[in-house]
């Protein structure tokens, strides 16, 4: 009696064991997915949902008030491709955006090669070069607007001040994307170095220092260690600048008060010309099928972007490895 | 044994449940604030300047169950992608929602979204013509008028004397005639004296002022697009571009330079319809020597004006229509002029002594009330506007910047133009 009654007990404690044993298991296999699933959650609901509901509407005559109509399978598409505006904006914003990129992080990498010596108030001139980061972009348009103004902006008066005519920044094509790209650069560039700082302090002291008493100057240095070891750092901004630079949208809409991005389309990006198909012609399903033509092409972008980068740094790595550095 | 707390598991699912509640609790949150009992919170949403502070006080006072949150947008723009934008979303409009006159075609084809305001008590309320835009195919009518935008022409004149030309108002008035011929003769007269301000600011202001008088210009009344085909616009086209090769200053209205300009001697005159003095008297301030004429080129003029409406969103849309007639009658309108200087719409405010006594201080002292009354008088026109009004507007008005600034002959910009109005379809 006793002995069944322990038996029992026994056997309840053992299952109770037992079930305690496989949720900590659980715990351990299931858990870390529940933490990282609110990312995905939201992710789903405010990405991936929009990126098929967009698909979706692509293919129907869609009106932004009147909604839904007929489905039209890709005539959206092939509208937009044989429309001369969205192959000017194409243009405009690889433009914009290879004059903003290019410059940025070249001197993003240069600011924060400066910035890594042992500067005084290393804080201030930190903090100094984030600083246009924090202005909102569209504060940022409104100063540079007063800059570009093609009759009294200050630009043109110190050129006519010293001889050179004024520049149409807002009637000719390059000069204009010089402008917008001006505003890109003022407000990426100080974030991008900040980036490319945090990733060269990562570098051991020591490279700097055997290459220094091998004799290399620091440009050298600079060239041979820094940019070597950071290259997973320059993908990444090469990536994150690039999905950034293709969507340019603040600065161009900001360049002039009616924000179409010029009378002949001089500085309209295809964000700009989504607008204009959506808000202005009340056209969502050729917003929608410009939109995921951008969508396709960011990724295209971005995979060659990767490819090359990697390459590239792949071979002075290299190189690195075979001078026994690395 | 490594033994993992138990809580852990526990604590995992209420937080994932919890993170799930918050998520389907911003879903839900938006709904129903209507209660029962008599209180009425209501929504006013308006842009820009409408004047109306001051009155909502005195309604709340009048009605003490009654209390108005006003939402303003800084720029019209803004309040039309918020209007369209939450309209398609069908939730998150306001009890009454300001709209602008331009933007009636399209409101107007989905006219089953706002609650019909027709009612005995507003009949002959406003200037035929600014009920009737607001009028749909049904007779319903959708919007109540507040202010209109009945045009004269402003003008320097400090520089009209320095050009030897009169200066007295009535003087200026019949110098600058009452077609649009005459008043580009005027401009050459101005020009000929050598002072080298140009005579208006863009062809895409004078544009305005032309296309606003023709009763068909891009579309017919049943819809179809005739603008490119349309003799009349042809014409307008090519009398604007010939005129603003030597008269106009080439700076796109609202452009940064266009408002530098006030303190530049920019230009010497520019149609100004009454909000624009308002406009004019902040961009130009210290500059003296304007004033404004009792007279437009081709007829009488209209631009812009705005109107209430009730969406059929709205919870309260018997208390919402009462407070948008009570604020768009005729005293109510003339504290708003008097307040902000939007010119009523309404027919017994345009004959009140208040209106007719009003001088602006910047123009001169000009009789502003009365110049402005007698211009609204002067509109006889009720252009068309239909769904693809805006759009080609825009188009043209895109077209006249591209030859003013070079980039385009006349015709190349045409033919541009043409392209882009057929896109539209």
């Amino acid at each position: 009696m006793t002995t069944a009654a322990a038996a029992g007990v026994n056997a309840r404690s053992i299952r109770r064991i037992a079930l305690s044993h496989k949720l900590s298991r659980w715990d351990v296999r299931f858990s870390p997915y529940l933490y990282i699933s609110p990312f995905f959650v939201v992710f789903a609901l405010v990405g991936l949902f929009p990126l098929l509901y967009t698909a979706w509407v692509s293919v129907h005559d869609w009106n932004l008030i009147g909604g839904q109509g007929d489905f039209v399978g890709l005539e959206n598409f092939s509208t937009v491709l044989a429309q001369p505006y969205f192959w000017t904006s194409l243009r405009n914003t690889f433009s914009i955006f290879l004059l903003s990129s290019i410059p940025q992080v070249l001197v993003a990498i240069s600011i924060a090669a400066v910035l890594d010596f042992n500067l005084r108030g290393k804080t201030f001139w930190r903090m100094g070069v984030l600083l246009p980061y924090v202005v909102a972009p569209v504060a940022v348009a409104l100063i540079f607007n007063d800059l570009f103004g093609d009759k009294y902006g200050l630009i043109n008066s110190l050129l006519t001040d010293v001889g050179l005519g004024p520049v149409r920044w807002h009637v000719d094509v390059l000069p204009s994307h010089i402008a917008i790209a001006t505003m890109v650069n003022f407000r990426w560039t100080g974030y991008n170095a900040l980036i490319f700082l945090a990733a060269m302090q990562a570098v051991p002291r020591d490279y700097y220092e055997a290459a220094l008493i091998d004799g290399a100057s620091r440009f050298r240095t600079f060239r041979s260690i820094t940019v070597p070891l950071l290259r997973p750092i320059i993908i990444f901004v090469i990536i994150t600048s690039t999905i950034g630079g293709l969507q340019i949208f603040d600065e161009a809409r900001m360049f002039d008060q009616a924000g179409q991005g010029g009378a002949n389309r001089q500085w309209q990006t295809l964000t700009l010309y989504i607008y204009e198909l959506g808000w202005n012609q009340r056209n969502f399903g050729r917003a929608s099928a410009v939109a995921w033509l951008l969508f396709l092409i960011i990724i295209v972008i971005a995979i060659l972007n990767f490819v090359i980068t990697r390459r590239i740094a792949g071979a002075s790595e290299r190189r690195l490895r075979q001078k026994g550095i690395s | 044994m490594k033994r993992i707390p138990r809580p852990t598991l526990t604590a995992t699912i209420v937080g994932a449940a919890s993170f799930a509640l918050i998520l389907t609790g911003c879903a839900a949150g938006t709904g129903s604030t209507a209660a029962k009992d008599e209180k009425v919170k209501l929504t006013v949403a308006t842009f820009n300047e409408f004047g109306y502070d001051d009155l909502f006080a005195e309604y709340e006072a009048a009605n003490p169950n009654v209390t108005i949150t006003h939402k303003k947008a800084a720029t019209s723009n803004e309040a039309r992608d918020n209007l369209t934008t939450r309209l398609a979303a069908g939730s998150g409009l306001s009890d009454v929602e300001a709209i602008e006159v331009d933007w009636l075609p399209e409101l107007l084809q989905y006219s089953d979204q706002f609650v019909d305001l027709t009612s005995d008590d507003v009949k002959g309320r406003w200037l035929d013509w600014k009920a009737k835009a607001a009028t749909d195919a049904d007779g319903h009518l959708i919007a109540y008028g507040t202010d209109i935008g009945p045009e004269g022409v402003c003008y320097r004149s400090d520089l009209f004397a320095a050009a030897g030309l009169p200066t007295d108002r009535a003087e200026v008035a019949k110098l600058l005639g009452t077609s649009w011929d005459s008043y580009y003769a005027a401009g050459k007269t101005f020009e000929a004296a050598g002072t080298n301000v140009p005579w208006f600011d863009s062809a895409g202001a004078t544009w305005q002022g032309v296309v606003n008088q023709m009763p068909n210009a891009y579309e017919k009344k049943d819809g179809t697009i005739i603008a490119t085909e349309n003799p009349d616009v042809k014409k307008a086209y090519t009398s604007v571009l010939a005129a603003s090769s030597t008269l106009s200053a080439h700076l796109g209205q609202w452009s940064d330079d266009w408002t530098a300009s006030f303190q530049n001697n920019g230009f010497a005159t520019m149609l100004c319809p009454g909000w624009m003095l308002g406009v004019i008297s902040g961009d130009a301030k210290g500059v003296t020597g304007w004033d404004i004429a009792d007279t437009f080129p081709g007829g009488g003029g209209n631009w812009g004006g705005s109107y209430l409406t009730v969406p059929k969103q709205s919870k309260h849309q018997e208390a919402a229509q009462k407070l948008a007639a009570w604020l768009t009658a005729p005293e109510q309108q003339l504290k708003a002029f008097a307040s902000k200087g939007t010119f009523p719409s309404q027919v017994d405010a345009l004959a009140s002594d208040k209106l007719l006594g009003a001088t602006n201080e910047f123009f001169n002292n000009a009789p502003t009330g009365q110049i402005l009354a007698n211009r609204a008088a002067a509109v006889d026109v009720t252009p068309f506007k239909g769904t693809h009004y805006f759009a080609i507007n825009d188009a043209m008005q895109q077209a006249l910047t591209r030859v003013e600034d070079g980039t385009m002959t006349p015709d190349e910009s045409w033919a541009q133009w043409t392209t882009d109005v057929k896109a539209l379809g």
